[in-house]
């Protein structure tokens, strides 16, 4: 595989002293350089509201917002491309739904609405539905991080209002099976909304293949800048969706006594919107998808099969997440040291790992843990890196065990 | 060294794996809990104070990082037997440390092992958990 590290200016950098091993993709992922640049010309080039001058570079702004919609249209396979909302980032694509979405999703409408969820979820697919109102249940996880699919059955033939699961477990890297996880809810009726977050970054999403209702995921994590993001919904569901915020350019016609409002998405896009985030977004998009992806998942696979044998062999060291389907990500424990000890120390190595609950609050209890230590890989971590990681934690254990 | 290794002195990790005064007071007349988002630490501490303003007892239970363990542990051995006055005086000067502030205060002792926690600006609330509980206990 090519190797892509020069194309990450960020990795030149020292952390503490040290060459920066940045193993926290998971969290947010580092910008390549052409995403970089194309946000720099954006402001240097192109930058004007959209949608509303009829001036030249309004005009051009306008385009290239569409054309970065466009983009992620193909990165996910929509046939439509008005079926893609630009959002902040996965965890506003959910409020969205939970605000849009949930209240018609009732069964009957005048019950509270209970979405189902998994034990695995990122705060971002609990919490949501909460505050709009809904119980939220939880499918159960396996002790290796599987769902339990014959309870996930039983949990679905309950009727609930909505399914909303992970597609990749941010903690323990697990790939559910979203495919077969649909067509069961579909078979008792019930939606099915997808947070992606994880997802995007390390494995080609087909929304088609997937069958889902919903598809949210962010920017920064698939290279791409903070600040923005992707909901794709089947327009059917869109179209029957009542507004999520109110403002500029989400309206047709305004007046004191009746507004009317713009067709979909942009009926869910009030205000002025992060212009060159999503040409940002759109970039980092057309760069994933211009790797030799079978080349990078099997890299990125090996990377963390390294990581988890080495760090296996560390006494004392417990591995959180052994799924049979894994995207790479190694989350663990050490017995005798708190993770944030253990990111700290690691930290002085100049190794970044993420250390504590990873907004996986309920997974961590029902893993018996208050916290754990987590390395996520991206295509531009080498064995260098993983060495990096393994040497440190057999110095962190020298000093706690 | 590195600044990590700075942090992890081992008086520090000794702390940590035996701590001082982790237990409960029978009948504490102060007490309060702290707890940090970050690391999930957390602590209770209790305090028996004489009428004449003298700390009998000082101990504290809870869950969390080593530098919050033994910052907790170490305060305890420290403000035994001192009075709250001068427990406060001991906060301001440890909160200095790790801020890298100067202020006039007594002798801070052993606690300068934890100045190499001031180089790591998240880690600082670790340290200082159990210092917080104490005083807002000693406030009430
Ligand atoms: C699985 C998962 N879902 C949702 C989110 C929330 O994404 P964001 O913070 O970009 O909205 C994250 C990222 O933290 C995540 O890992």
């Amino acid at each position: 595989m090519k190797d892509l590290r020069a194309e990450f200016p960020i990795l030149a950098t020292l952390s503490r002293g040290k060459p920066l091993v940045y193993l926290d993709s998971a969290a947010t992922a580092q910008k390549p350089q052409v995403v970089i640049d194309a946000i720099s010309d954006f402001y240097s080039h192109g930058n004007a509201n959209i949608h509303r001058g009829v001036y030249q570079l309004s005009e051009r702004a306008t385009l290239a917002w569409d054309a970065a919609r466009e983009q992620v249209a193909r990165f996910i396979g929509a046939p439509d491309v008005n079926e893609v909302v630009f959002v902040r980032g996965t965890t506003e694509a959910m409020n969205l739904v939970a605000h849009s979405f949930l209240p018609r999703a009732a069964r009957p409408a005048s019950r509270a609405p209970v979405v189902l969820v998994t034990e695995m979820e990122h705060h971002a697919n609990i919490v949501p539905w909460q505050l709009a109102g809904a119980t939220t249940i939880a499918i159960p996880v396996t002790d290796a991080g599987e769902l339990d699919l014959d309870a996930a059955e039983r949990m679905l033939a309950e009727g609930p209002s909505l399914l909303a699961v992970v597609h990749v477990s941010n903690t323990l890297g697990t790939i559910n099976p979203i495919a077969q996880l649909c067509r069961m809810a579909h078979a008792h009726g019930v939606p099915v909304v997808v947070d992606g977050a994880q997802a995007a970054p390390h494995i080609p999403v087909n929304i088609a293949e997937l069958g889902c209702d919903f598809y949210a995921f962010s920017s920064h994590k698939t290279f791409g800048p903070t600040g923005i993001g992707a909901l794709w919904a089947k327009r059917e569901h869109l179209e029957a969706m009542t507004p999520y915020q109110g403002g500029g350019d989400m309206i047709d016609l305004v007046t004191f006594e009746r507004t009317t409002f713009a067709e979909v998405p942009r009926r869910f896009e009030a205000g002025t919107p992060h212009i060159a985030g999503a040409v940002g977004f759109g970039v980092a998009l057309k760069w994933i998808m211009a790797l030799d992806r079978p080349a990078v998942e099997a890299h990125e696979m090996q990377l963390m099969r390294t990581a988890s044998e080495q760090l296996s062999a560390v006494p004392g060291l417990r591995l959180v997440g052994t799924a049979a389907q894994k995207a790479a990500v190694v989350a663990f424990t050490l017995d005798g040291a708190h993770p944030h000890d253990v990111a700290s120390m690691l930290d002085g190595e100049g190794v970044c790992v993420r250390a504590g609950h990873h907004c996986t609050q309920p997974l961590h209890k029902r893993l018996g843990l208050s916290a754990s230590v987590r390395a996520s890989f991206a295509p531009f971590n080498n064995h260098g890196d993983v060495e990096a990681l393994v040497k440190g934690m057999h110095k962190v254990r020298k000093v706690f065990a | 060294m590195s600044a990590t290794d700075d942090m992890y002195q081992s008086v520090i990790i000794d702390h940590d794996r035996s701590p001082r005064n982790f237990r409960h007071i029978d009948a504490p007349s102060h007490h309060a809990e702290g707890h940090n988002p970050l690391c999930g630490d957390n602590v209770q501490v209790e305090l028996l104070v004489d009428v004449d303003g003298k700390i009998r007892d000082i101990a504290f239970q809870g869950s969390g990082c080593a530098i919050s363990r033994a910052s907790a542990s170490m305060m305890t051995a420290t403000l035994k037997g001192k009075t709250t006055a001068e427990a406060q005086e001991l906060f301001d000067g440890f909160h200095a440390l790790l801020t890298g502030k100067q202020v006039d205060t007594l002798p801070l002792g052993k606690l300068v092992v934890f100045k190499g926690v001031g180089e790591f600006p998240m880690r600082v609330k670790c340290a200082t958990l159990a210092w917080h509980a104490m005083r807002e206990a000693l406030g009430r």
